[in-house]
């Protein structure tokens, strides 16, 4: 018999005992509101007023008379408030969160990009907000640490590990599991135990439920492929979810290949990883022989995970989708590429994704079409790629 | 089949059991071993073996930091049944294994618990696979005579009857919220979730997390049938290092004082 909230073999809940009545209580309140009007009216009004939905599908004329090949469509989550399609989860979780009388948020962050929406929601929705985040990552993404606190959320650096997101979703689960009564775990990406990697790949499916629409009054036809980059996964499966029936359209996610697969210096799970249980999931991680979970290495904060959302590892399993890696160098040059070509600075994330649709672009004719789905934007990163270009900047 | 565990509390006047943890490796593996020794001499019932993982998300700070030297100095799950191997030669105290469940489950279920069985380990415990995932690992594990002891928390509510009906060793009863570690003082009054596990079931209660004190023990042990004890332990480890042999023996010759007069 395998246990709820599963993908395939993929997925489950491996969790301490201390948690599993409130995810047990999530999944019910969860089930309640998918289901009530008047809370899918309140998610709406705020992604739509509040988010600023739909995020536009634009197409860069400029990038496809470039590369020479499908029509590139930019799905433009990094417009969403907040700057990365992270709100939109987070929207969700927090209405959750106060229907089950909760008054307080945590979460863990890599990038900072989570950290922002779920500091954002809060103060917007009068809630208390606490943020954990690797002591390496609040040096990298100094700027969205004083953001978060800006926002009146508190921000614990992690020192433990790695000090990346592995250490800071670590964290965030201990918090958790000592004061669950007033808190709620606004866990960040579709990982985790049953049934976040379900409640979060459904508050980001709007990214393709409204992709899908916007593609067709454009084109008139599918596309070819969906590129999304895949740390956890959540702006990947949001950009897939609602184009999965549609056979004919390629699900490509990047993953962050750091120096290179070849090298331990790598976030690469699909590309290096083996099954695991890990972070309340059966899934893919980088580990060592003896199951120990691998120092990962990304240049992207947001990608430098250990592990992949259990819906990923499955549709990689039944080959629905395919995940590639993109190295350091390759997603910095797509990072500089877009920003010259169409004049959007991505994300360094979303720039995984921008670089493989560059390799792939001339493989399909003119009259196809790509979307990548820039889940944010790239102002964060501004500082750390002028010093891996050599530039001595000071933000 | 003998039950070593039952016989664990049952050889006590007051059946009642003293049950020791510590973190496998720190600082280094031929500690482990003497110290394991020790515990036994002092007179620990039970002793837990803790595995070391490399993200103990059920752990405080003082077995985390134990769960890191370990690692740094190298100790592997082979290691570990290696050490319990040279350990058998000398003692047939009772022994479980804690640990988390993707080092279970990488080394193999079959592999790992064919391993445990034949060193005698009596019981796993796995702190991030609750009852609704147990049935993987325990399958396997009951067929090499390995029990998987489940563990009840504070939040268990109307949980618990159900976990405690299919337990089996001894129940794990987590006293309080949040990851292990020594607490002042343990709020949560436990006796009523007890009194749902004796409604269901003669498998004896164990209550750890937070008991450092010899009171606490014997209060803890009073309303159960025994005291677990693991980050006061690994923090003497943390202290004295490779000399702690003896301060763990006096350590835990009087913490199983105070439970054999609960």
């Amino acid at each position: 018999m395998n246990s709820k909230g599963r993908f395939g073999e993929f997925g489950g809940q491996y969790i301490s005992e201390t948690l599993m009545n409130e995810l047990i209580k999530l999944e019910e309140c969860y089930n309640e509101a998918k289901n009530d009007p008047s809370f899918q009216e309140e998610l709406n009004f705020l992604l739509n007023e509040y988010a600023g939905r739909p995020s536009r599908l634009y197409y860069a004329a400029k990038m496809t008379e470039d590369l020479g090949g499908a029509k590139i469509y930019l799905k433009r989550e990094d417009l969403n408030h907040t700057g990365s399609h992270k709100l939109n989860n987070c929207i969700g979780q927090a209405l959750l969160a106060k229907r089950m009388g909760k008054t307080r948020l945590i979460a863990e962050t890599g990038a900072g990009q989570h950290g922002v929406a779920t500091a954002t929601v809060a103060a917007l929705l009068g809630m208390e907000c606490e943020i954990f985040m690797g002591k390496e990552d609040t040096i990298r993404q100094a700027l969205n640490v004083y953001r978060m606190e800006l926002l009146g959320a508190k921000v614990n650096a992690v020192t433990t590990g790695t000090m990346t997101l592995k250490d800071a979703v670590n964290d965030a689960m201990k918090e958790w599991a000592g004061r669950v009564d007033d808190t709620h775990y606004c866990l960040g990406s579709v990982m985790g135990p049953h049934p976040f990697p379900t409640i979060v790949r459904d508050f980001q499916s709007v990214i393709s439920k409204e992709a899908r629409v916007q593609i067709l009054e454009k084109e008139g036809k599918l596309p070819a492929a969906v590129i999304a980059c895949v740390g956890g996964g959540s702006n990947a499966i949001g950009a897939f979810y609602n184009f999965i029936n549609d056979k004919g359209v390629e699900l490509i996610g990047c993953e962050a290949g750091g120096r290179g697969v070849d090298t331990p210096e790598t976030a690469a799970t699909i590309a290096t990883g083996t099954m695991g249980i890990f972070h309340g999931m059966k899934s893919l991680f980088c580990q060592n022989e003896y199951g120990q979970i691998a120092p990962v290495y990304s240049i992207s904060a947001g990608l430098d995970y250990p592990g992949i959302g259990p819906e990923h590892a499955y549709l990689n399993s039944i080959g629905r989708a395919q995940y590639v890696p993109i190295t350091d160098d390759e997603a910095v040059e797509a990072f500089e590429y877009m920003s010259r070509t169409e004049g959007i600075i991505p994300a360094i994330e979303s720039s995984h994704a921008i670089a493989y649709a560059m390799k792939i672009a001339k493989k399909y004719s003119k009259d196809q079409s790509i979307i990548i789905n820039v889940s944010g934007r790239g102002d964060k990163d501004v500082a750390a790629i002028a010093r891996y270009r050599g530039v001595d900047l000071h933000e | 089949m003998s039950d070593k565990i039952r016989e664990s509390f049952d050889k006590n006047p007051n059946k009642k059991a003293f049950i020791a943890f510590i973190t496998a490796g720190d600082p280094d593996i031929e500690s482990t071993e003497e110290f394991i020794l020790k515990m036994a001499d002092a007179g620990a019932d039970i002793i837990e073996v803790g595995i070391p993982f490399s993200d103990p998300v059920a752990e405080g700070a003082v077995i985390q930091n134990a769960n890191v030297r370990a690692l740094k100095a190298g100790t592997t799950t082979d290691k570990v049944f290696e050490m319990v191997k040279r350990v058998r030669e000398k003692s047939d105290v009772t022994l479980c294994f804690m640990t988390y469940a993707n080092l279970v489950y990488h080394y193999g279920y079959d592999r790992f618990f064919a391993y445990c069985e034949e060193l005698g380990i009596s019981g796993v415990i796995i702190p991030d696979m609750p009852y609704e995932e147990k049935e993987e690992m325990e399958s396997i594990s009951l067929k090499y005579g390995v029990k998987y002891i489940s563990m009840v928390a504070p939040t268990s509510e109307d949980r618990v009857k159900m976990i405690a009906k299919e337990a089996k060793g001894f129940i794990y009863v987590v006293s309080s919220m949040g990851v292990t570690g020594v607490r002042d003082n343990i709020s949560t009054d436990l006796s009523p979730i007890i009194s749902h596990i004796r409604e269901v079931t003669d498998v004896p209660c164990a209550i750890g997390f937070g008991i450092k004190e010899p009171e606490q023990a014997k209060t803890m042990a009073g309303v159960s049938d025994g005291a677990i004890v693991g980050s006061a332990i690994v923090r003497i480890v943390e202290k004295y290092g490779k000399d702690a042999g003896q301060y763990i023996y006096d350590y835990v010759k009087s913490m199983k004082e105070a439970v054999l007069q609960a």
